[in-house]
């Protein structure tokens, strides 16, 4: 029981990490019906980014906890300005000129640009593994006492509540963006027909952008997290953490953000219940698989709409 | 007037199409008879591309029975067949509402697809066919052979080697028709074959229709909404309306049914004849 | 009014190319500028702000001359104009970077500087008559369709097509006699000792057009994307490693074997995703692709997990080796022995098979079943409705393209004769579906010159070492934004009644499987 409570928390929080991510590609899938392949490397700019910030300024955890409070965030908002930047420019150059052409273009593009950001992080700042210091630690002990009688301790990190908070928030105030908000509506309106919504005056290119800015900020938070989570990173990462994202978001059915969000926190409760109980080698596979199940079998995801075949 | 009762070619018995909440075929029954041109017309929403679809499988059926019988002796129930066994076995071909011809490839090849399966078989699986022998390269002869036919037919001959997509828009509705009828069907489904067309296309496309029905071994079913090509060519005259049958006979029999004008007026039956008044029927 | 034109250009110019330099620079200063290394008590930073500058510059300054001068010209620029700049100012950047990295690496803080050899002259030189040579070989092809375009009109594009049609005719022949050719060629003109590298370079280059062509038959022609291809490549690989290692089977007992069992994995993986339709399918397989290589890693037992399996067999022509023994090729042949020999021989080998990949691909477009493929990847729905089992369609298209990387797989393990999971990554699928996608969706040409202008130039800046995968990405952008549809996009009918021409690639369908 308080190892499967250790996991769940584990889960969740990995959850929340794909959640984010997942988010990126929902939107991008659901108003220009591509898979945004660079989106994993997006993701992986953001924590490097974060990463040199951390490093430039020398957080450590010894700083006082209000400062690193503070640092951190303000880390956060500027790794998602310059993230965001780089969803613009990937959107800007390589998919923006094949609008309305053919559809594998865009699918080799996104190859493509994964394919150069990888090796231009990999370049400009070696193959070699990031390590940082774990800069928040301590937290709750659930369960189990302090350990010194050979029982499972069960803890609940100050870490993962903080991911979990941030994630809980920033979905909140998403949903509400996509519902409340013009923009939210011009977003729809192209996910509906996107020759219709430039009639009526939707500028669809600058809501394309925006969502590609949307999903890399997003993706700039779950690569922050991932740093203070891991405490390492490498230019690769972005490959793995994208697929299962990928995964997550059409678990949950693509183009739904409530969606992508709960297929987050069910690929990351799967992924750690199958390390914590199976085997850590296969737990890719499991990833995988579930994939590959739910699309052929549950296509339009647990929150999607079906797919109806015109004849 | 029940000529197609006495031998029918399709059998549509208690046929019943839900999608959800929704009764888009609500237990209709028919026949259509052999070698006739049958039209299937209604308002819109009537529920007749539904009926196509379930007729050549696109849609299976909630409920219902439909019945093929060949003029070999040979019956198919369609409600239990997938759809390309429907074409391939059941004879049962049709057309769409929106012209799917394959557009990056030649008109020639339009009609080289349609009669796939004896050539698949000519090539035994392709294995005969990747050395050339000469049984494979007889029944791909022929299969030309079979489709300048119909391009003759149509009226195409000297666009073959076009894509298909190069067409005008009347040249692709028959050569939608002409590559059905390369399959050898017993019945041909046309989805609205006569939209878009101008008079002069309406009148070859008549013409067409009204060949296939003297020379070849094929009963037509089409839905319609141009009154003139239907009340000129065809023999027996089906009116959906909701879902449900309103009316059925001769062309002449429903051009005066109360019903039928009530459905295309829009009016309940008890005002029909107000209506008519008001308009000097 | 000329001067007031050009100056609000100028103007227009340096402001777009303003922003696209601070863009650069928002995007590069901390990537680029600021480095983490690792140190004594953690990371580090180690600040570059000179190849910031650097970066910025050449963007704003490139940025600039495409402003000024291919992008909106004030007079019209012929395509040819346009394309020869293209070509010129891509093989200048490489040019560029090549000096940046060597001689001024000390400066942008990439790698350490040195001095200029003799060597690197050549190296320039080289770099010089390709661009001049590809610029020469672009103004002849864009001149000749432009010649025959013009009288036409409306069918100008067509009519392009159809001046690149007697091209079409002579260049895979050409190609192919070129192909067997190239060994003597190479030998005649290096010796066997420096001719070995090319030759091995030759050996990859066809051994991805084998690969693009089987996968051709999955994308370009059944319109089926497949993004986990590797996995079949896997299967042939393993399939003849294992078998070798527990039954010491040789290669040419297992070129089918391997063969008939990725096609059976073809249809394993193929039958639960064909209801799927485009970048569904294209994840499912990306997954399927995934799971082949994660089992091959940790199956340790089976598979020898990460250390891979080694001392596979080498080929055997009619059972002789080709080895310093006594009944060894080069003694009965009464040669003297040679490693080279070998080299010839797999080059022969792969080119045998790739050409048999493009025979049987050619034959099965004009039989049904490949008409089948093309109609399903034009319009699905109809094809039911004339007929067509469409899963089998699907599946015979999916086992005939894995059979052919199952083949290609057997064939790179016996080269290599050492094969592990790590050569079968996603990024092997993504190039060769670059590659097909690049040449040109169906059409066998294309894949060719994708194939040598991707592999063989990734392999030939292998002196660019950390460049190369960096420029392979962007090449990949760019050559797609430039020609969506791929190098050649010319269908040509499976049949004619009188005549057959090219179909221009609008027309053309690229399926939604």
């Amino acid at each position: 029981m308080d190892y499967f409570l250790q996991q769940l928390i584990n889960g969740v929080t990995l959850g929340s990490i794909y959640g984010l991510i997942a988010i990126g590609y929902t939107m991008v899938y659901g108003i220009i019906g591509m898979i945004n392949f660079a989106h994993g490397d997006i993701f992986m700019v953001g924590s490097f980014l974060a990463l040199i910030m951390v490093v430039a300024f020398g957080v450590t955890a010894a700083m006082p906890l209000t400062l690193l409070i503070l640092v951190l965030l303000g880390i956060l908002v500027v790794a998602m300005v310059l993230t965001s930047v780089w969803g613009w420019t990937v959107e800007r150059l390589a998919y923006r000129p094949l609008r309305g052409s053919f559809r594998l273009a865009p699918l080799i593009t996104a190859i493509g640009m994964s394919i150069t950001l990888q090796n231009f992080v990999q370049l400009s700042q070696g193959a070699r593994n990031k390590p940082v210091q774990p800069l928040i630690s301590g937290g709750f002990t659930l369960m189990g006492g302090d350990g010194s009688d050979g029982s499972f301790v069960v803890q609940l990190s100050y870490l993962q509540i903080l991911i979990i908070v941030v994630t809980t928030v920033l979905m909140i105030g998403f949903t509400m963006l996509i519902n409340k908000t013009s923009l939210g509506r011009a977003q729809r309106a192209c996910e509906q027909d996107r020759k219709m919504a430039s009639l009526i005056g939707v500028n669809v290119d600058r809501t394309i952008s925006l969502t590609f800015v949307m999903g890399a900020a997003l993706a700039a938070v779950a690569g922050l997290m991932f740093l203070l989570y891991y405490g390492v990173i490498d230019f690769y990462i972005g490959f793995l953490a994208g697929v299962k994202a990928f995964t997550a978001a059409v678990l949950g059915g693509i183009g739904s953000l409530p969606g992508a969000m709960l297929g987050g926190l069910l690929i990351g409760l799967i992924e750690t219940f199958w390390s914590g109980y199976f085997s850590v080698e296969y737990k890719d596979v499991a990833a995988f698989s579930i994939l590959a199940i739910v699309l052929i079998f549950l296509p339009e995801g647990l929150l999607g709409k079906p797919e109806v075949e015109k004849v | 007037m029940t000529r197609w009762k006495e031998n029918p070619v399709l059998t549509v018995e208690h046929l019943t199409m839900r999608f959800g909440g929704l009764v888009a075929v609500d237990d209709l029954s028919f026949d259509i008879g052999r070698g006739d041109i049958t039209a299937l017309i209604g308002p819109n929403g009537a529920g007749k591309t539904t009926v196509f679809n379930c007729v050549t499988g696109f849609y299976k059926p909630t409920e219902g029975r439909l019945t093929v019988r060949h003029s070999s002796g040979d019956s198919y129930l369609l409600e239990r067949m997938p759809d390309f066994e429907i074409s391939r076995d059941a004879r049962v071909a049709r057309t769409f509402q929106n012209i799917r011809l394959f557009g990056g490839m030649t008109v020639l090849e339009n009609l080289m697809v349609a009669q796939h399966n004896p050539l698949m078989s000519a090539s035994a699986m392709s294995f005969a066919g990747i050395f050339g022998l000469g049984r494979f390269r007889r029944a791909e002869r022929r299969a030309v052979e079979h489709a300048s036919y119909w391009l003759d037919k149509i009226d195409l001959v000297e666009r073959a080697d076009d894509p298909a997509a190069d067409l005008p828009y009347g040249d692709q509705r028959r050569l939608e028709i002409a590559r059905a009828m390369c399959t050898g069907p017993q019945v041909l489904c046309l989805d609205e074959p006569a939209a878009g067309l101008n008079p002069r296309e309406s009148a070859e496309l008549n013409a067409l229709l009204m060949y296939i029905r003297k020379e070849h071994d094929t009963s037509v079913v089409l839905i319609e909404h141009d009154m003139s090509v239907v009340m000129e060519i065809s023999d027996h005259v089906i009116v959906l309306d909701y879902g449900e049958k309103i009316a059925d006979g001769t062309p002449d029999a429903v051009k005066s049914d109360p019903k039928v004008i009530a459905a295309y007026l829009g009016v309940a039956d008890e005002e029909v004849e107000l209506v008519e008044e008001e308009v000097g029927l | 009014m000329s001067d007031l034109v050009s100056e609000s250009r100028l103007k227009a110019s340096f402001k777009d190319s303003g922003i696209a330099a601070l863009i650069t620079l928002a995007l590069s200063f901390m990537l680029i500028g600021m480095r983490t290394e690792i140190s004594i008590g953690g990371l580090a930073v180690d600040y570059r702000w000179a190849a910031v500058a650097i970066t910025v510059v050449v963007v704003f300054a490139g940025r600039m001359l495409l402003n000024m001068y291919v992008w909106r010209p004030e007079t019209p620029r012929t395509v040819t104009f346009r394309t020869v700049l293209l070509g010129l100012s891509i093989l200048a950047a490489l040019v560029i970077f090549y000096l940046v990295d060597r001689f001024l690496g000390a400066v942008a803080g990439l790698s350490p500087a040195r001095a200029i050899e003799s060597n690197d002259w050549l190296w320039i030189l080289l770099l010089l008559a390709l661009a001049v040579v590809a610029a020469i070989v672009a103004t002849a092809l864009l001149g000749l369709a432009e010649k025959r375009a013009a009288p036409t009109g409306p069918g100008a594009a067509a009519s392009i097509k159809a001046g690149l049609a007697p091209l079409g005719k002579w260049l895979p022949l050409a190609l192919g006699l070129l192909a067997v050719a190239v060994p003597f060629i190479l030998i005649e003109w290096l010796g066997s000792r420096g001719s070995r590298q090319y030759l091995d370079l030759a050996i990859l280059v066809l051994t991805y057009i084998m690969l693009g062509w089987g996968l051709n038959i999955v994308v370009g022609l059944a319109g089926l994307l497949d993004l986990g291809y590797v996995a079949f490549y896997a299967v042939g690989a393993y399939s003849f490693a294992l078998l070798s290692q527990y039954f010491g089977l040789g290669f040419w007992m297992c070129l089918p074997l391997a063969g008939i069992l990725a096609a059976c994995w073809g249809m394993i993986l193929g039958y639960p995703v064909l209801r799927l339709r485009g970048d569904y399918l294209a994840i499912v397989t990306l997954a399927f692709g995934e799971i082949i290589r994660v089992i091959l890693l940790n199956w340790y037992d089976f598979t020898g997990g990460p250390d891979g399996i080694s001392g596979i067999p080498r080929p055997t022509l009619f059972g002789i080796e080709f080895d310093r023994g006594d009944d060894g090729f080069a003694a009965l042949f009464g040669l003297q022995y040679s490693s080279i020999h070998r080299i010839i021989f797999l080059y022969y080998v792969i080119l045998a098979m790739a050409l048999v990949t493009n025979f049987v691909t050619m034959r099965l477009r004009r039989l049904p079943v490949g008409r089948a493929w093309e109609a399903l990847r034009e319009d699905e729905i109809a094809c039911r409705s004339l007929g067509i089992n469409t899963t089998n369609t699907k599946l015979s298209a999916f086992a005939t393209g894995a059979m052919f990387g199952g083949f290609a797989g057997s064939f790179f393990a016996t080269r290599q004769g050492f094969i592990s999971p790590e050569s079968f990554t996603f990024i092997e699928s993504a190039v060769i579906l670059a590659i097909v996608v690049l040449g040109g969706l169906g059409s066998q040409i294309g894949v060719v010159i994708a194939a040598v202008v991707m592999i063989g130039g990734f392999e030939f800046f292998r002196d660019l070492q950390e460049y190369r995968m960096l420029v392979f990405g962007l090449l990949m952008v760019i050559i797609m934004v430039w020609k969506p549809r791929g190098l050649i996009s010319t269908r040509k009918p499976t049949i004619g009644l009188k005549r057959r021409t090219g179909i221009s690639a609008d027309m053309v369908q690229e399926g939604q499987g």
